[in-house]
């Protein structure tokens, strides 16, 4: 097996078990309020992380380049209530001029 | 990284950020235990998103478990009511759509990618970062979810340049802990 098939087996068995931990252990059962008051805060707490990583992150190292430009569109479209589709062309749009000029 | 190999982990491993740090690493002649460690870290955080959508999953554990497969970031965030349920029609649909669209993309991009260059030329890392900024926005509707937000960020801002990635993410979920409430 070559290196790439082992590891797409790996990462791919590994991804399905953490997908499938709380469906399965769970079940149909909900949580303690204690417990959903957290797991409530779960999105706020990780779409910022992956706002940040996805904005000035690298492999181990923050780069601030074309990308704020961009995030700087998407704000100014958040702002005036724009369709999430004008929001992510804008974003896309501007870092790809700002690259190209 | 051939054109199956990238088509079977897009069916396999529906995540689009760990298959591009696998990919990287395995580019970068790294170790496939490196390749498979950052992938696997980066996914770690489907555990406590599986977690959250459990109970509007249906059925016996193997339909539990595939319909959890279909679980990722942008389903998730797009299904989340402001009261903090999940609206099941949404979550599946989302996902049946996304994942459809992800499996077909790989091929498409496997086969002819080659035109298209490099896709950081379009601007497309910056159109990740807007959407789950936007994704975010929705998500803010209490001083509380502020407060989380920030903390994450600030979590997954101060250890991107310290660990590898994946890790920020993973640690800035502790921001959730401003959830606890006392009975």
């Amino acid at each position: 097996m070559s290196s790439t098939w082992l590891a797409v087996s790996i990462v791919g068995a590994g991804t399905i078990v953490c997908k499938a931990i709380g469906p399965v252990l769970l079940g149909g059962r909900t949580l303690p309020p204690q417990l959903a008051g957290i797991v409530d805060m779960l999105a706020p707490a990780l779409l910022a992380a992956l706002v940040v990583t996805q904005a000035v992150g690298a492999d181990r190292e923050l780069v601030f380049d074309e990308r704020l430009l961009g995030i700087a569109a998407a704000i100014v479209a958040i702002r005036l209530r724009a369709p999430l589709l004008v929001i992510v062309v804008a974003a896309a749009g501007v870092t790809a001029l700002a690259r190209v000029l | 990284m051939g054109a199956v190999a990238s088509v079977v982990m897009s069916a396999t491993t529906f995540a689009g950020s760990a298959q591009f740090a696998a990919a990287s690493v395995l580019s970068a002649a790294g170790s496939v235990g490196a390749a498979a460690t950052a992938a696997i870290l980066l996914n770690a955080r489907y555990v406590p998103i599986g977690i959250s959508v459990a109970s509007v999953l249906r059925g016996g554990p193997l339909r539990r478990l595939l319909e959890g497969q279909l679980v990722v970031d942008e389903s998730w965030a797009f299904s989340r009511r402001r009261d903090g349920t999940f609206d099941r029609g949404v979550l599946i649909g989302a996902g049946l759509v996304l994942y459809t669209c992800w499996v077909t993309g790989t091929a498409a991009g496997a086969l002819g990618g080659e035109a298209l260059g490099d896709p950081d030329s379009l601007g497309l890392d910056a159109a990740f970062a807007a959407l789950f900024l936007a994704l975010l926005v929705l998500q803010i509707h209490s001083r509380r979810a502020v407060v989380a937000a920030l903390i994450g960020g600030t979590i997954a801002f101060a250890l991107v340049p310290f660990t590898a990635p994946g890790v920020p993410i993973i640690a800035a979920t502790a921001g959730c802990l401003v959830g606890w409430r006392k009975r």
